[in-house]
């Protein structure tokens, strides 16, 4: 077996949250023990909810934060262990709003440069090729250059965000929510233009979104995270087909595609997502699971993994 | 018939420091109660704009203009402000957006409620606290009582857009004008308080204006959609028609972008509309959507394009006849 790109072993973050004056801090578990594997090439989804810990694991997998617990580890090797700017060189983010990821008072050229600069990488002038050349490649027109991003459209600054994460020929790209600040149309254009760079620049992705629809397009596995930790992980295609965790079902159900003869689905979850200062015994799942058994209240159910998929639950679908 | 809401080329000009931005442009649709009718677009395309005309709550650099803007009957234009200000939230009632900035974040929401029919009704302050727990508990909110007295930060997005959503049912309006009801939210949200807007609406018997840019919320919800472009129609269709066989390019090309599990093939390009929405500024000559259309020819340039009427309800702005107007975006990819 051939090893993967990038490891997550464990990982945990908690966070001290004040609970008012004079009480006592209360802890927060965002992330709580989620464990996956990439490979080269590939795409890993990550779904859920809001408040699931998407944004925090990606934080942590950028070094952005520091987890409380676990590894992660590139090609085998510790990153905890490598100069940090070696590490940002493998692996560079896209945020989701382009309106706030971009400096507003540099231009779109020190913008795309920045990175270039920072590692030392070739002279002024080896630099402006190399801006041109990626700029060529995202699609931006070159008199672009000395524009600041308010002069752009949305798109063209996702395309710019884009271009800055690409120039250091990353081999990992975390897309947190790449393309839910955009318009329809843009939208596909963008993730064209993510389909086409994997392609081309042999990219590794890790798709962080909660529209199941971007994520089947894209993604080659889907891990669904729900309360910190990943329910249930499998290749997108059996995923969808057959999902196995009842949450999993819940999601794909409220996806919306446009068909007027279906009507509005049914997901039978209930109101609340738990607060994730006090998660709920046993599955954290169990109070918007339909089907909830005494078991589920007090006993944690511990992952299982079969036919290459990993599920969550004590009582899977199979 | 009547209409519940009858609207007759309404056009709306603001004044921005190039000229005037023509957001809006000569529209006309109507909404009987029972109704849903879908105002689909990308941004920038005027279908906020439209709803806030209608509420007369456009900003003050705004101009509006129309040949028919009816309510009940009623012309709304001849209203004075504060007749307008009676009938909104009494009548004609909003859900907007982002829960979070519409909510006052100083009042509990029981006081908020309350004040949506205090400010209306000759009722007590116990009965409009009944009337707020009633709906509490419609739109799905456990220990409605005890909610009211909790303040907006403390209620997740989900609970504040069905906070939102009894609020604006507290006076039983006849039109509910939806802005984006659940773009703020998750997917597993979404269906529920969709769902709970559709059941409401039936019980009701209210008209319904949803605003939205997600095809995906208005092929399950609308009865007729409107599609907008630059502050035009492009084309109007009941829901079943426009998504079984769409008439204008533009709305083919829509369809064709987003991806749908098991019908999308993964991994492969989506269709995409290339260039962007160009801003809708001075005297419009031509197709406004022909630099993005694979079909424009000459004459898009020259002619006006006018709506052709296929029937009654359904009609499209294209030069092209409806057999000719069919285009795969899928087949003729643009990088390829």
């Amino acid at each position: 077996m051939n090893e993967a790109l990038l490891e997550i072993k464990n990982i945990r973050k908690e966070y001290r949250i004040s609970g008012g004056l004079f009480q006592r801090r209360r802890s927060l578990r965002a992330v709580n023990g989620v464990s996956f594997a990439v490979d080269k090439g590939s795409v890993l989804g990550l779904v859920g909810e809001s408040g699931c810990g998407k944004s925090t694991l990606a934080k942590i997998m950028l070094g952005l934060e520091t987890a409380s617990e676990g590894k992660i580890l590139l090609e085998g090797q510790d990153v905890s262990s490598l100069p940090c700017r070696q590490r940002t060189r493998r692996i560079q983010p896209v945020f989701q709003d382009p309106y706030a990821s971009l400096n507003p008072r540099k231009s779109i050229q020190a913008i795309i440069s920045l990175p270039l600069q920072v590692h030392k990488v070739g002279t002024t002038a080896e630099q402006n090729v190399q801006v041109e050349k990626i700029m060529d490649l995202m699609g931006l027109p070159r008199r672009v250059r000395y524009n600041y991003p308010n002069q752009l459209s949305g798109g063209q600054r996702q395309r710019v965000a884009i271009a800055r994460a690409l120039i250091m020929k990353p081999e990992i790209v975390i897309c947190d929510e790449p393309t839910s600040a955009l318009d329809v149309s843009v939208q596909s254009q963008i993730l064209n233009l993510l389909i086409d760079l994997r392609r081309e620049l042999g990219l590794t992705y890790i798709l962080i979104s909660h529209d199941l629809a971007v994520v089947e397009h894209l993604a080659s596995r889907v891990a669904v995270m729900y309360l910190g930790r990943i329910v249930e992980e499998a290749p997108t295609e059996v995923l969808f087909k057959k999902p196995r965790h009842p949450y999993t079902t819940a999601l794909l159900t409220s996806v919306l595609t446009p068909d007027p003869e279906l009507r509005l689905p049914e997901t039978h979850l209930g109101v609340a997502y738990p607060n994730p200062i006090e998660p709920p015994s046993g599955c954290t799942f169990h109070p918007r699971c339909p089907k909830v058994a005494e078991r589920c209240k007090v006993e944690s159910p511990q992952p299982v993994v079969n036919d290459g998929r990993m599920v969550e639950c004590h009582f899977p679908n199979y | 018939m009547s209409y519940l809401l009858e609207v007759k080329d309404l056009q709306v000009d603001l004044a921005i420091p190039a000229g005037t931005l023509n957001a809006v442009r000569k529209i006309s649709f109507s909404v009987s109660r029972g109704e849903t009718l879908a105002l689909v677009g990308e941004s920038g395309c005027g279908k906020s704009l439209t709803a806030m005309a209608i509420m007369n709550l456009l900003p003050r650099q705004a101009r509006c203009q129309a040949a028919v803007l009816s309510f009940e009957g009623d012309d709304l234009r001849s209203f004075s402000q504060k007749q307008m200000a009676d009938i909104r939230g009494r009548k004609m009632a909003m859900i907007f957006q982002e829960p979070m900035t519409s909510l006052n974040p100083c009042y509990t929401i029981g006081n908020q409620l309350e004040e949506a029919q205090l400010r209306h009704q000759k009722v007590s302050r116990q009965e409009a606290r009944d009337r707020a727990v009633y709906l509490l508990e419609k739109v799905g909110i456990t220990a409605a009582g005890s909610r009211l007295k909790q303040y907006p930060h403390q209620l997740s997005g989900g609970l504040r857009q069905r906070v939102m959503i009894s609020m604006a049912l507290m006076c039983a309006p006849a039109l509910i004008i939806a802005d984006e009801p659940t773009t703020a939210l998750d997917v597993t949200i979404q269906a529920q308080i969709l769902s709970l807007l559709a059941s409401l609406q039936q019980e009701f018997n209210m008209g319904m204006i949803m605003i939205t840019h997600d095809l995906g919320v208005v092929s399950r919800v609308a009865d007729q959609v409107v599609v907008m472009y630059c502050g035009q129609i492009i084309e109007s269709a009941p829901t079943r028609e426009l998504f079984a066989r769409p008439l204008h390019p533009y709305t083919q090309g829509l369809l064709a972008c987003i991806p749908i599990p098991g019908r999308s093939k993964r991994g492969q390009h989506l269709g995409s509309i290339p260039g962007t929405v160009p801003t809708p500024v001075g005297r419009l000559q031509g197709c406004i959507f022909r630099n993005r259309c694979p079909l424009a020819v000459e004459a898009c340039a020259e002619q006006t394009v006018n709506l052709q009427e296929i029937h009654a309800r359904r009609s499209y702005r294209c030069l092209l006849s409806p057999d000719r107007a069919g285009y795969n975006w899928l087949e003729h990819d643009e990088y390829e």
